[in-house]
This record gives C-alpha cells, sequence and structure tokens, in this order.
C-alpha cells in the first residue's frame, strides 16, 4: 500500500480519524435502514455526510501534505461544497415530502377555519 | 505505526462499502420516491468517502477529481430529483 514511511504526526491522528469517520458513516447509513418514518430518517445520514466527510478529508490533507513535504489543502474544495450543498438539497427533499404526503390526505369534508381547524356545524 | 493506519484505512473503507449496502437496500425497499431519492443521496456521498480512501491508500492525487466531480453530480441530481418530486418537472418555463 503505502511505500513510504508516514511520520507520526500523520499516523496517529490519521487512524484516529479514519476509525471515527467511518463509524459515524455506518452509523448514519444503518439509521437510514432502521428508523420507519421518512422525517426521521432525514437526519442520520447528515451525520456521515458532514462529520464523516470532514474526517476523511482531514486525513486526505495529512496524508497528501506529508507526501509532498509541503502543505496540501485543495481538499477543502470537496469540504466547502458538501457542507454548503447538503442543508440545499435536505430543505428541497423535505419540501418535496410534505407536499406529496398533503396531497396524498383526502379532502376534509368540512370547511376549515382560518387555522386549519374544523369548523362545527351550527344548529 | 504505517502498519495500525493501514488497517485503519482498511477499516474505514469496509464501514463506507457496508453503509453503501444499507443505502442501496433503502433505495430497493423504500415505500416513496423520496425515500429513494435520499437513499440515492446517501449512496453518492458513500461513493464519493470510498473513493477518498482510495486515494489515501494508493497515495495517489487522481482520485480527488474524482470524488469531487462525484459531489458535484451528487448534488444536481438531487436537486433536480426533489424538484421533480416537487413541481412535477426540473427547468420551468
Amino acid at each position: 500500500m503505502n511505500h513510504v514511511d508516514l511520520p507520526l504526526w500523520v499516523t496517529i491522528p490519521g487512524t484516529l480519524l479514519l476509525v471515527f469517520g467511518g463509524l459515524l458513516v455506518l452509523i448514519g447509513s444503518a439509521g437510514l435502514v432502521k428508523l420507519d418514518h421518512f422525517y426521521a430518517r432525514m437526519h442520520p445520514p447528515t451525520m456521515g455526510t458532514t462529520l464523516g466527510t470532514g474526517c476523511v478529508l482531514i486525513t486526505s490533507m495529512l496524508v497528501s501534505s506529508a507526501l509532498e513535504q509541503r502543505p496540501v489543502i485543495h481538499e477543502i474544495l470537496i469540504t466547502v461544497f458538501v457542507v454548503m450543498s447538503a442543508p440545499v438539497s435536505a430543505m428541497l427533499l423535505m419540501r418535496a415530502a410534505v407536499y406529496r404526503e398533503h396531497r396524498k390526505r383526502p379532502e376534509p369534508t368540512q370547511p376549515l377555519d382560518d387555522i386549519g381547524g374544523t369548523i362545527p356545524p351550527r344548529d | 505505526m504505517n502498519a495500525v493506519f493501514d488497517y485503519a484505512a482498511w477499516f474505514a473503507s469496509l464501514c463506507f462499502v457496508l453503509a453503501m449496502l444499507c443505502a442501496l437496500v433503502r433505495l430497493f425497499i423504500g415505500p416513496a420516491a423520496q425515500d429513494r431519492v435520499l437513499a440515492l443521496d446517501t449512496l453518492y456521498i458513500n461513493g464519493m468517502l470510498t473513493l477518498l480512501m482510495l486515494g489515501i491508500r494508493s497515495s495517489s492525487t487522481v482520485y480527488f477529481d474524482m470524488a469531487l466531480l462525484i459531489a458535484l453530480f451528487g448534488f444536481a441530481s438531487t436537486i433536480a430529483l426533489a424538484k421533480f418530486l416537487l413541481r412535477g418537472e426540473v427547468i420551468e418555463p
């Protein structure tokens, strides 16, 4: 695999960050399978999207910096892009889910008042 | 110490592959369309992380560009699918 010896300031934080990030991503995706409602299933993958990606990208930055003997920080592009795009896609998906579930619900037979409740029939 | 780092890299790759399998399960059994779109988004992120792990393990910088492209296309496809679910068409006149 790596044929060069990585220094100790790379391997110790790199090992910890890789194990932590891998576990986070795995737990997040297992929650995607396990939870039983869409609005609950929205949340676990974001753990892997933000923290897991951050851990792996910090490790990648450390390894490339050690290999090229100079600071390499272009991995920060992926971090910035993922962190900026994750809330946008989550918000659009949530709006689509709310719209579709609202449309699937049957029409109320009684007329609604201003705050969405039903008006009791007059005597 | 290099051997421990190699084991950690293998462990992280295994975790990402298992996470991709979990996302695939949700992609197949998802009861509604939005579940499948969410599973596809997770699958894209996990595939990007697997490519980054390949880049770390092989000490090459080629994989970085592929990971950036996968993140870009995953975001665009998720937005397009969510817009389609929300409005019925992707680009409105």
